[in-house]
Parts: structure tokens; sequence; C-alpha cells
């Protein structure tokens, strides 16, 4: 007979060697080897946690009570596996691309991201699941009472075993499954550790199978004789249960957390659903395939009374088959542990995202989002919550007494859990599926549930009176005969009700109510997932702050994997530093990025709250309005046809306004033509009048009369030369003669012709060495400029002893010529004026018709240099510029073409 | 009796030649060159007639005029007004600040007599 | 040429549909039509033990006989859906076949 002493040995060693393929598991997959860690093999494997200890002690007791009822439990996920094409393809499209972590999550994400229907599926879910770890709890505590029994030195209660199973469990489920903590960061050891056990438990299995058909029965057909020949050896399903527990399994394979956990959440590829079509089958297949027999040949062998949920157990104990018993046990035991690992990882991830996360969040008020670490709030709370749902299976188990059938408690899970297939299937398939239906079906079918099933089933809750009378005497409401229907069966009653009357609910309340923006919005993208796996969800970033952004990242994904998603981030933007522009593509991936950790809704609020409260762009907005890609293309085609329209009326402005200022500056320029040409003119005119009218003009004044005409003539010339020089210059249609020279012949040339004839030339000082500079312009231009310049100074120069001083220099690439002289320069007021056209610097009348200087920045600018006036020197001061490059450049004959 | 006329112009040729016309016709002429302090010096001078050029340096012709007509005692001066930019607005906006003739460069000697004479044959009749 | 195999769904979108499909492309559809209606086939095959309700002595039917049907059944669909995988593993990087329609 085993020992306890070696039981418990053994079970501490499997669980050591569970922890040891998980961590070697996972460091395979940090180091990246680990393709077949990813192998469609393990990802079948692992869909088994689908067969628990209820699957493992339960089927065969099922059996032998029901006959072959029990097998529906299978042939609904083998149903739903074989139509992957239909759905589960789907499921896993979404979940990938919309990083969804749980069920919840992901109604939630489809109804708009919705908190409050987040809340709901999770407290259904820990609800419906509670009875469910209870049944695991009872099936191990029940299979170590075997143990106990057989071993007459250990002092056994069954009430403090299982309270230390729940507590072992719970501490194998937190080492298990809080160790990382982004969900989609999938857990590959605990996968790993799940597979191992999936092989475990159909070995075990599949062992006492074969022990009992070819070592009890001797062979397939004797054993089917022994079958026909049992209680159980008739056809007998009622038609009602035999469909409603196909169609509750199926629909529970898919809502259940821990399936969805392993089947999308933890899908790494999902071509490996084609391979888990026909695999899983198969596995349940095996599973199944010696129920029967072991049932059957249990009644016969065992002694009356015997819990045939256990034979699997004490069939090889009585035929003394010690070692197939271990093995048998440890097939249980794997059962219970995965499913607990997982359906508690599935859960407290719920918890923590949909409940402690928001709660957390609006205790922390405005900038919770960036304070304090996220990251271990999560994990703790995580942790707490699978205390809190293993506290509550036990609790569970202490109130339903533990002594009900273990299939009885599984279908009461699966009834719970179902509630949210009208919910899941309409946001699938069904756009105008709203959260308002969404959570009145749910709500409905929770409450038929939990009034017609659960409460019924735990016993001492609801009297015999009120099952038999229904609350206060009102018939039409007994919990198991809803409107006087009687005769059903109470589960087929049940699930028929809660089901009917919660997709009615969530259909009529669809139809009836209005979707926001966001749930339209999230709602074609999960029915249509395979037009546009990603698609704009629309974060306007424009207020957005990246810093903040990467702060409460970093809060969440820890600082390197944050730093190093922004800087990617930043490199696809083409940006250099660490911080990605806040572009709507951006948060959208953050938001996917972070809801990994902490779920849709409470990334979205998140984002939200840093983003600054709206989460729909205009953009969205459209996109619902008219669920068209054309529309959006036809508004940003009018957006861009408004902003070219104001455009266009802004440079029309803008030339009104510059045409305007272009005739006001003619006007002035005429009336300064005008008058330039009249004032000589009108000199000329009075004096030749005045020659030819008066008689007796002494010789001395006719000279001085004629001299003066003479002078205004010449006034005359010289303006209209400027003026012409002008406009050719300023209409760019002058030709530039461009020749080599040197600056010194240049200005040789210059001072000679200013200050030739003049009385009393000022003296100038040049530096002949400074300006042997080769030169490569048109000279002649260059030379009237200086002219210009050295007669300016001749005119104004109001020092008693004049001097003008000439300076070459070189200067950032610029040849520089200073033309400084000893007067007292240029009024600061008046410098900016200068060499605007008919200004003049004084009254003095020196002939000049105020075009000169005008001129020569017109020039020089033609030239490619330029003159202004030099501020902060003794007197008059100007500083010509020119390329000093010049020299280098091809000799050409330049004509800049008239405009 | 002796007649004066002052000339308020700031070409000074122009100055010369119609110093020159007028004293021969027995005027007293006194020139100002700036527009600033004009009527200061009208006020001061006490002329029987003014020649005003309209392009003053310091303050333009028509605002020394306009002033003018501001003072009581020389509402009624006689005005020539002479402008070499010779546009039909300039005329309308000198006759309503209330000149009393207005010429437009290059004049002739002796329009320009002429309207001395008419101009003082006027003021010494009312 | 042809656009290198991506994730499905980020495809562009396909120019409207031809009328007709070559024959690989049809063969294909067909053999996804039979995927759909493989659970289907299922539920009516798994229904049919129902209609075998004979009451009354020596009418019952033995449970060999319910398990031997049961288990074909569910053997059939296994291979069904075995097939079937195979069929899609051999379509390899063309997704074409992946969009719903």
């Amino acid at each position: 007979m085993t020992s306890v002493n070696l039981l418990i040995l053994v079970c501490i060693g499997y669980v050591a060697l569970l922890f040891g393929v998980a961590f070697i598991a996972d460091r395979m997959a940090a180091r990246g080897r680990s393709t077949w860690l990813r192998s469609p093999l393990v990802y079948t494997l692992s869909l088994s946690i689908y067969c628990t200890a209820w699957t493992f002690y339960g089927a065969v007791g099922y059996a032998a009570r029901s006959g072959l009822e029990f097998i529906t439990i299978y042939l609904g996920p083998t149903l739903v596996m074989v139509g992957w094409w239909w759905g589960l393809r789907k499921l896993v499209r979404i979940g990938r691309s919309q990083r969804v972590t749980s069920i919840a999550d992901l109604i939630s994400s489809r109804y708009g991201k919705s908190t409050f229907l987040a809340i709901c599926v999770t407290l259904l879910a820990v609800i419906s699941i509670t009875p469910y770890i209870a049944l695991q709890l009872q099936s191990i505590t029940l299979s170590f009472e075997i143990f106990f029994a057989a071993d007459p030195g250990s002092g056994f209660s069954a009430g403090s075993s299982v309270f230390w199973v729940a507590a072992g469990l719970a501490v194998f489920a937190i080492l298990f499954g809080t160790r990382n903590l982004d969900v989609n960061e999938r857990h590959h050891g605990v996968v790993t550790a799940i597979a191992l056990e999936a092989v475990v438990k159909l070995v075990a299995l599949l062992a006492v199978g074969i022990f009992v058909v070819w070592g009890l029965s001797g062979g397939v057909s004797q054993t089917m004789a022994r079958i026909d020949a049992s209680e159980i050896g008739t056809w007998q399903v009622d038609a009602g249960r035999w469909t409603t527990i196909t169609f509750l399994a199926a629909a529970a394979f898919v809502c259940l957390p821990r399936m969805f956990q392993v089947m999308v959440v933890e899908n790494d590829d999902e071509r490996h659903l084609r391979t888990a079509a026909w695999a899983f089958p198969t596995y349940l297949l095996l599973m199944s395939l010696f129920v029967v027999p072991i049932a059957a040949v249990g009644l016969e062998i065992m002694p009356e009374g015997s819990n045939p949920d256990l034979f699997v157990l004490t069939l090889p104990l009585s035929q003394g088959q010690d070692g197939l018993a271990m093995l048998a046990f440890l097939g249980g035991f794997s059962s219970a542990t995965s499913m607990v690992i997982v359906a508690a990882m599935a859960l407290s991830t719920m918890v923590s995202n949909h409940i402690v996360m928001p709660i957390w969040l609006s205790s922390r008020g405005g900038g919770a989002s960036q304070s304090g670490d996220v990251r271990k709030v999560v994990l703790m709370s995580r942790r707490l919550t699978i205390g809190a749902i293993m506290a509550l299976g036990y609790f569970y188990y202490h109130l339903s007494g533990g002594g009900a059938a273990l299939a009885a408690i599984g279908l009461i899970a699966f009834a719970g859990i179902a509630q949210i297939l009208p919910a899941l299937v309409g946001g699938l398939f069904w756009r105008g599926a709203t959260r308002t239906g969404a959570l009145a079906g749910l709500v409905t079918g929770f409450v038929l549930w939990l009034y017609t099933m659960l409460l019924p089933g735990m016993g001492n809750i609801m009297s015999e009176e009120f099952l038999a009378l229904g609350p206060f005497g009102i018939s039409w409401l007994r919990p198991q005969a809803l409107f006087g229907i009687t005769g059903l069966d109470p589960m087929v009653h049940s699930v028929m009700w809660s089901m009917i009357l919660n997709a009615t609910v969530f259909s009529v309340a669809s139809l009836l109510s209005f979707p926001s923006p966001l749930e339209r919005l999230q709602g074609a993208q999960f029915v249509n997932v395979f037009d546009h796996s990603a698609g704009p969800r629309g974060w306007t970033g424009s207020v957005a702050q990246s810093e903040d952004l990467m702060i409460m990242s970093q809060r969440i994904l820890g600082a390197n994997e944050a730093q190093a998603f922004f800087q990617v981030e930043a490199r696809k933007q083409g940006a250099d530093g660490h911080l990605p522009e806040p572009t709507p593509a951006f948060l959208e991936r953050l938001e996917r990025e972070l809801s990994g950790s902490v779920g849709a809704a409470t990334a979205h609020a998140m984002i939200g709250q840093i983003v600054g409260g709206s989460s729909v762009s205009v953009e969205d907005l459209l996109a619902v309005a008219d669920e068209s890609a054309q529309m959006l293309e036809y508004s940003s085609q009018l957006e861009i046809k408004s902003s070219e329209l104001s455009r266009t009326a802004r440079q029309l402005r803008e030339a009104n306004d510059k045409l305007m200022q272009i005739s006001h500056q003619k006007d002035a320029f005429l009336d300064q033509v005008s008058h330039e040409l009249r004032t000589p003119m009108t000199s000329i005119r009075a004096f030749s009048e005045i020659l030819r009218d008066t008689d007796g003009l002494k010789p001395s004044e006719k000279v001085r009369y004629a001299t003066i005409i003479n002078n205004e003539a010449l006034r005359l010339t010289r303006l209209l030369d400027d003026l012409l020089d002008l406009s050719v210059l300023e209409s760019g249609q002058v030709s530039l003669d461009m020749r080599s020279g040197i600056l010194a012949e240049v200005l040789d040339h210059a001072v000679s012709s200013a200050l030739s004839g003049e009385a009393a030339p000022l003296q100038v000082r040049r530096l002949p060495a400074s300006e042997n500079v080769a030169l490569l312009s048109d000279l002649d231009r260059l030379a009237q400029v200086f002219i210009n310049l050295i007669s300016n100074a001749q005119k104004y120069c109001d020092a008693f002893d004049p001097v003008l001083q000439i300076d070459v220099h070189q200067r950032d690439g610029f040849l520089v010529i200073d033309f400084i002289d000893n007067g007292s320069g240029i009024a600061a007021d008046t410098q900016a004026l200068v060499f605007e056209k008919f200004a003049r610097v004084s009254n003095d009348k020196a002939g000049g018709a105020g075009l000169g200087l005008a001129v020569c920045r017109e020039i020089m600018h033609r030239l490619g240099g330029d003159v202004r006036y030099l501020e902060g020197q003794a007197g008059g001061a100007f500083r010509v510029t020119l390329p000093s490059r010049q020299s280098s450049h091809q000799p050409s004959r330049q004509t800049t073409a008239a405009k | 009796m002796g007649r004066k006329v002052l000339l308020i112009e700031d070409e000074p040729n122009i100055i010369e030649a119609i110093r020159f016309l007028l004293t021969r016709e027995a005027w007293e002429v006194e020139t100002h060159s700036d527009g600033t302090d004009a009527v200061e010096v009208i006020r001061a001078g006490k002329p029987d007639l003014v020649i005003l050029d309209v392009m003053l340096p310091g303050k333009s012709g028509m605002d020394v005029l306009r002033d003018l007509r501001e003072v009581p005692e020389l509402a009624k001066l006689p005005v020539l007004m002479l402008t070499a930019r010779g546009q039909v607005r300039d005329r309308e906006e000198a006759e309503k600040a209330g000149v009393s003739r207005f010429m437009t460069k290059p004049f002739s000697n002796q329009e320009v007599l002429m309207a001395v004479r008419d101009l003082h044959a006027q003021a010494t009749q009312s | 040429m042809m656009p290198p195999p991506e994730e499905a769904g980020s495809e562009p979108p396909r120019p409207t549909q031809a009328l007709f499909l070559e024959r690989q492309s049809y063969r294909r559809r067909r053999l996804v039509d039979v995927a759909r209606l493989l659970p289907l086939l299922g539920v009516l095959l798994l229904l049919v033990p129902l209609l075998w309700q004979g009451k009354g002595e020596g009418l019952e039917t033995p449970i060999s006989t319910a398990i031997t049907y049961v288990f074909a059944v569910w053997a059939l669909l296994i291979l069904g859906a075995g097939l079937f995988g195979i069929a899609a593993r051999r379509w390899g990087g063309d997704k074409r076949a992946d969009t719903e329609e």
C-alpha cells in the first residue's frame, strides 16, 4: 500500500518537475531557441486544460450515472474546433490584432472599451468559475482521501486537507502565473508545463483504460459485451439534455476564461489552429475512449456504494496495481493543477485589469497614470486575486457541502460562463450589437442563471418550500419551473430560459439603443477584422506630451522595454531623439502595448488622461458616420480644397495690397520726377526769358544767367541719365559686361573722374598694397558706383580739410571697400533713407537729383554685392561689398532676363 | 509806398530769377527757404504778398497755407502758390486751403508779373 | 510581381473580384465551403442517435452500438478537419482564401 508520505513526496516532486520545465522553457524562450515551444503540438496540448479533474475523475462517474451523456461535454468543443473556420479563426485574429488580454477585455474592447461591461463580465466569470475551482479542490481532496483511508497511520481530515490543497494551489498559481506582467508576452513556461501535464493525464487515463480493457476484461469485444450487460448497457439519453449539454460545452469552450487564455491570448500563430482543429478533437476522443469501459467494469467489480467519481483511482487500487494508481493520481493531480493555474491566471488578469486598476486609477486622481509603480500594483493585485479566488472556491466547497456529483458542479459553471456567448458572438458577427444590448443580455442571463441554477444548486440557500412553491407563493416564478413550465430537466430548463432571454434581450436592446462612435468603430474593426487588421482608432495626439507618455509607459512596461519601444517608434518616424511625436498611429500602438499589461479599457483610460479627455477624433466620427473610406477621402479632399481656397484668398489679398502699395509708390515717384524735371526747367525758362526780354543787362549779368541756364540744363541731363539707368537696372534688362581687372585701376579711374574739375578736391587716402586684387566684374559699372560715392564725399563732406579714406579688405568671402570721410556723416534717422530715390541728405543744392545712391545700390545688387551706409565711423562712411570669388568665375556676359 | 513781397522757395536759382523780376517792378523782395517757421516769418515780415512753393523742406507749402489762413490778420493776405508737381489734385487742394492764385512751374515771367499785379490790385482795392 | 507575404489582413484591398477564378482558387473556395459545412454535418450526425429511442423490452439499442456510432462520427469529423488542415497548409503563404467574403 502506498504510504501517504510517499504520495506527498511524489506530489512535491511532480510540482518541482513542472517548475523546472517551466523555468527551462522560459529561459529557452528568452534566448529565442523556442521553436518547438511554439509548435502547434504544444498549442494543442495546452488546450487540453479543458479536461480538468472533472474529466479525469468525473467523466467516469458521469458515465456510471447517465451512460453516454458524458460524451456531450467533449462533442461540443469538437464541433467548435472542427468549425474553426467559422469562429475561432476570427476570435484569434481579433485577439491578436487588438492585443486582448482576456475574455472580459475582448467584450469590453468590442463594446467601446466599456469599463463597466468589463467589470460585469469579470464578476460573472469569477462567480461562475468559483464552483469549478471548488470542483478541483473536491477531486484532489477525494483522491487524497482514498490514499489516506488506506493508510491508517495518518490522521486524515477532509476539512483541513481541502484547506491545504487550496492554499497549495494558490501558491502554485501565484508562482507560475504572476512572474511576468505582460500577458501578451505569453507565458511560455506555463504553457509548456501545461502541455506536459496534458501528456501525463492522457497517458494516465489511457493506462487505466488499457488495464481495464485488456487486463481485467480480456479484450475489446468482451469489454463491449460487459458494457452492454451493465446497468448502463442501453442507449437511454434525454434528447433535451443531449443537445443542451453539447451546446453548453461548445459555448463554455469558447467563453471559459482559461480556454480563452490558452486559445487566444497565448496563441503564437494563427496557423496553429488548423492543426489543433483535428489534433484537439483527437485528444478529446482519446480521453473519452475508455470512460465507459472503466465505468462499466467499475460498477461491476467495485462494492456497492463506492463513489463512481473515483473509479479511475479505486479500480487499480482494488486490483493491487499501486503503480498504476499512483499514475492515475498524478493524472488527476495534473488535471486539477493545470486548470487551477490557468484559470487563476486568467481571472486574476481580468480582476486586476478591469476592477483593481480602474479603482486604483480613479482613487489616485488625475495624474494617476504617472505616479507610483503601476507594475507593482498590478502584480500585487493579481497575486491577491488568485488568493481570493482560491478562497472563494474553498468557501463554495464548504457551502455546497462537498457532496454533489462532480458533473453537476461542472455544468453549473458551464451554464454561468455561457451567458457571455450572445455578447461574444453578436460582437463578432453583428455590427449592430451595442454596449447596452450586451450589458442587458448579460445581466438578464446572469440573474436567471443565478436564480434557476446556482442558488438552487447550493443546497441550503433556497428552501424546499421556496423551490416547490416559488417566492411568496408565486408559482410561475418557481426557480426550476419558470412561467409554469414543469417537467423539464432543471438544467435544461435553466439553460434554455437564461440563454433564450439573454439572446433576446441582447438583440432587442441592441436594436433599440444607439452605439457611441467608439463602439461603432470597434464594432467595425471586430466584425470586419479580416479586411483591416490594423485600422484607425484615432488618438488625436496634438495635446499629448511624449514625455508624459514615456514616464507612464516606463511605470507599466518597465524602463528598458518602454525606452526600447519609444526608440523604435521614434526611428520609425525618422526622428533622431528618443521621443517620438505623439502621432495617432504611435498612440495606437502604445495603447495596444499597454493593453497587453493592463487591459484595453485601462490602457485607453491612461492614455486618455494624458492625451486629454477626448478619445475619438473627428476623423473617427466621420469614419463611423459613413463607414466608408470614400467619405474620409472626400472629407480630406474638402479640407485640402478649403485650405487651398483660404490660401488663394490670402494670396489675392496680399497681391492687392502690393498693387495698392505699388500704385502709391508710382504716384509718389511721378510726383518726384515731375518736381525734379520742372525745377531746373523753371530756372532755365525764367532766365532765358530774362535774357530775351530785358534790355540793358550788364555783360556780367548775362554771363551769370547763361551759366545758370547751362548748369540747370546739365542737371536735367544728369537726372534723365540717372532715371534711364535706374529703370534699366530695375527692370533687370541690363547687360553686364563682365571683365577681369585690378581693383586699384578701377579706383584710380574713379578718383580721377570724380575729382576732375573740382576747384578744391578733397584729399583721398588709399593703401595701394591692399588694392591689388583681381576682379571679375562689370568694371565700368563698378567705377560708376565708386565715382558716385567719391563725388558725394566731395559734395557733402563738411570738414574744414576734407579727407576721404578708402580701405580695402577681405571678409567672409567678400571683398569689402569702405569709403570713409571726416565730415559729420549722416544723421541716424536719415541713414535708412539715403538709398531711396530722390532722397537728399541735405538741403544744400548740389545739383544731384537724389537718384545716385539708388542707382549705386541697384548696380551692386546686379553685381552680386551691396552698398550700404556704415555706422559708427568718424564721418560719413559707405561700404561696398563684392563677392571676392568673382575672379574665379568664368568670364561671361550675363544677361538677366526680363521678368 | 514800399510794396513788400515774401518769397518762400528753396531753389536758389528760382529765387534769383523772381527777385530779379520783381525788383524791377519796384517790389521789396524778402526770401525764406524753409517751411517749418514760414508762418511766423510771414507774420513778422508783414508782406503785402506771399509767393509760396509747395515742396518745401520741413513743412509742405500746403500746410503753411492752411496754417496761415487760421491766423485772422493773415486770412486775407494774397498768396501766389507755385508748384513743380503740377497735378490737378494739387490745384484743388490748394484752392480748398484758400490760395489766391495757383501756378505751375515752369512759368513764364510775364505770367508771374501779371499775377502779382492782379493780386496786389485786388488787395488794395478792397 | 507578387507582394511579399505579410501579416494577413494588412494586405492591400483586393481589386474587384474577377467573375471567374482560376481553377486552383475555385477549388480552394469549395474546400472552405466543406470546412464550413463540417460542423453542421457533425451536429446532424450527432442528433441521429436521439431518434433511436426505442421504448419497450428488446427494442432498446445496446450502448455498444451507440458508442461505436458516436466514436465513428467523431473520427470522421477529425479526419475531415485533418484533411482540410493539410489542404490549408498547402496554400502556404497565399492568404487570399483567408479573407472572409
